[in-house]
């Protein structure tokens, strides 16, 4: 993946404006406390993994970001405003897009019927098809999503891999800014997860940002430029993916923190993360390609 | 419509390949061997039935005027069928389709006959009462959540005692307008038969031609126009025929009275069906019917309201079961108890499924209830013909049904298999 390293030097300095901004977020469903004072950033043109083991509270995250249920309290800003998020429409509003793990598309409707179902174009007050369909294509094409023989195509006819670029490309078509993945690859075999995440590549490569969630940390390590590790309810790091292995990951998913061999805990503040790491980055980012 | 980070012009897409008809004959055979076999099953079975009775019985059954009777006696069935393709779009069911009919009929009598308001009054009155029981059903479906199969269990029984109600026990309520009797037992002359021949054939060929060439000006892949050709020359033959046939003299005597030309109530179907397409394939309810069948819960997630969408299905199926009510009314000229009753509603769902619909939803179109129809009605018709009592005209109806929704079920299985469903 040699694109990967060449956009890898374009990419805006971690210490840009940060599109998504969390600050000391809670939430609580009844006496359950799911939450703890969550801290997240999420910056342009960057892949911010969001790693955790079951139940640290990945999901609630993402659906308060979506809006599904807002959060108790906590800051929530957006592109440097602060903004009230408390259902889906207001998230799209600003230019959030959810794909959930079982990518909410309708069978049998085809590609097209797909990307704008619920905002179809009309001409006098009929479906214009010749526009959606020059869209469509050229949406995919944008993409560069080339496994599709024809946009009209019924979904059920996709294999997982297409179907999962289907339901990202419905959700990079209308302006969105931040584009959050549940599980993208979790049912899909080798080759098409690599095309997924190559996809998920391009979007942040696009200057999106994207958030994703993933058990698998082969992928999470081969596309995440951002790691942020949700612990018991606690945003216990953000390091840079270029920062930490493999089996430091696995330590802060299943421990919370990192120990390193010296003994000491390490970096929990992505800014300082940056900083230290800027001298060896280039070289670790080729690696990681 | 503001593009974020995808490109704003469309020219950096390859045009589209020219499809030759050899790919466009291998496309569709690919499909059909994949599952998706759409209403072939029924027109194949419609042709061997033709066959069959023709050959069995070739005097009677071939004869004009039992054709004419076929297209007659089948269409109240065939439109409360349309009617049904929306519910079961959606995957509901409305078993009270029947009596819905009934009801309505019955109020078009009360209003015309019994209070002689004039006919069109009538008819108003039919339609909103359609709407009405339709509205009623759809709130308790797709607001309280009661099983479509409940409600409209509740409502088949429900409406027929309405309907023995409103005649009285034993009664009938005759229809006089001559208007609404016209329907079933008058034809359109000659000249109209074969010139709403020449519109129909025309407007489907100048439309679907302009569709043509709108994608290729667009430079959209486009079926080659040998297709469009042969769909067009398929329809004109296929229509010729029919109308050359019903414009035959049919009267047995017709030195005492001549009947011919086309039935007055098979432009009204014709009518009922362009509408009912344009409005599933090319509006946005259409869409989103189609949506919600297919994944209420995507369609949700996308922003429709699928309630609303439910709500309007039972409307739109109980209307247009009224409009099958008149059409009821006027083929024996009155409204009994038993009006809509008997097996009308399970001949229309037969219909539907028979057609291609599926029980499952998300798969059905309006045309599926004439195909389907007409198959239900051949067998009713050949059998008696052939003089077999009810009990085997029945016994092989059900098989029919058996064997259409056999096929269904055998094609989604085919359609896993191969990924397509």
């Amino acid at each position: 993946m040699t694109t990967t390293t060449t956009e890898a030097e374009h990419k805006p300095p971690p210490s840009g404006p940060p599109l998504l901004e969390l600050r000391g977020v809670n939430k609580s469903f009844g006496p359950v406390q799911v939450l703890h004072d969550v801290d997240l950033t999420v910056r342009l043109g960057r892949v911010t993994a969001l790693v955790g083991d079951n139940g640290a509270g990945k999901s609630t995250l993402i659906k308060g970001i979506a809006g599904i249920h807002a959060f108790d309290e906590g800051d929530y800003e957006f592109e440097g405003q602060s903004v009230t998020v408390h259902n889906p429409k207001q998230a799209n509003a600003l230019g959030i897009e959810v794909v959930y793990q079982d990518l909410a598309l309708c069978d049998n409707l085809d590609i097209v019927e797909n990307l704008y179902l619920g905002r179809e174009a009309l001409n006098a007050g009929l479906l214009d098809e010749i526009a959606m369909e020059q869209r469509a294509a050229a949406t995919l094409a944008g993409l560069s999503v080339r496994t599709v023989k024809s946009v009209r195509q019924k979904v059920a006819s996709l294999s997982g891999g297409q179907r999962q670029t289907v339901a990202i490309a419905r959700a990079v078509l209308w302006n969105s800014k931040l584009v959050i993945l549940d599980e993208p690859t979790a049912a899909l075999g080798v080759a098409q997860t690599e095309q997924v995440l190559n996809l998920v590549r391009r979007l942040a490569d696009r200057g999106l940002a994207v958030i994703l969630i993933s058990h698998n940390m082969n992928d999470v390590l081969a596309v995440a430029d951002d790691i942020a590790v949700l612990y018991l309810g606690r945003l216990t790091a953000q390091v840079q993916a270029k920062d930490v292995s493999h089996s430091e990951v696995v330590q802060l998913i299943t421990g919370g923190t990192l120990v390193e061999k010296g003994g000491q805990v390490v970096v929990t503040d992505p800014h300082e993360a940056s900083a230290a790491a800027d001298g060896n980055g280039s070289s670790e980012t080729g690696d990681r390609s | 419509m503001t593009q974020g980070v995808l490109p704003d012009e469309v020219e950096d897409v390859p045009p589209a390949p020219r499809v030759t008809l050899a790919d466009a004959f291998s496309e569709y055979v690919s499909r059909v061997r994949g599952g998706d076999v759409g209403p072939l099953p029924a027109i194949l079975g419609l042709v061997v039935l033709l066959i069959v009775f023709s050959s069995l019985r070739p005097e009677t059954f071939t004869n004009s005027f039992n054709f004419a009777n076929l297209l007659i006696q089948s269409s109240p069935v065939i439109v409360i069928a349309m009617g049904l393709v929306f519910v079961l779009l959606i995957g509901e069911i409305d078993l009270s389709a029947g009596f819905t009919a009934g009801v309505a009929g019955a109020m078009l009598g009360v209003v015309a006959t019994r209070n002689d308001w004039p006919w069109w009054v009538g008819v108003i009155v039919c339609l909103a009462t359609g709407a009405f029981i339709g509205l009623v059903i759809g709130l308790l479906v797709s607001r309280v959540g009661i099983p479509s199969f409940v409600v409209t269990l509740a409502a088949f029984l429900g409406l027929q005692g309405l309907l023995l109600q409103i005649i009285g026990e034993g009664g009938t309520i005759r229809i006089q307008s001559d208007t609404v009797l016209a329907i079933m037992s008058k034809n359109l002359p000659l000249w109209l038969g074969w010139a709403m021949y020449i519109g129909l054939v025309a407007a489907y060929g100048a439309v679907s031609f302009r569709q043509l060439a709108n994608r290729r000006a667009r430079g959209l892949v486009a079926p080659p126009p040998a297709v469009w050709l042969a769909k067009v020359v398929c329809l004109a033959v296929l229509l010729g025929i029919c109308t050359y046939y019903l414009n035959l003299e049919r009267s047995r005597n017709s030195a005492v009275s001549s009947i011919k030309g086309v039935p007055i109530v098979i432009p009204v179907v014709l009518v009922l069906l362009v509408l009912l397409s344009m409005l599933l394939t090319r509006t946005l309810f259409g869409r989103h019917v189609y949506a919600v069948g297919g994944n209420a819960e995507a369609a949700r997630r996308a922003g429709i309201n699928v309630a609303r969408i439910r709500l309007l299905c039972f409307v739109l199926c109980s209307s247009i079961a009224a409009i099958a009510g008149i059409l009821l009314a006027s083929r024996v000229n009155s409204v009994t108890p038993n009006t809509g009753g008997g097996e009308t509603l399970l001949y229309a769902v037969g219909a539907a499924v028979i057609g291609g619909t599926s029980l499952f939803g998300g798969k059905g179109k309006p045309v599926d209830a004439i195909i389907g129809g007409l198959v239900v009605a051949i067998v009713a018709n050949g059998m008696g013909l052939l003089n077999q009592p009810a009990a085997v005209v029945y016994m092989v109806t059900g098989g029919v049904l058996l064997l259409a929704a056999g096929v269904d079920a055998l094609s989604r299985r085919r359609a896993a298999a191969s990924g397509r469903a």
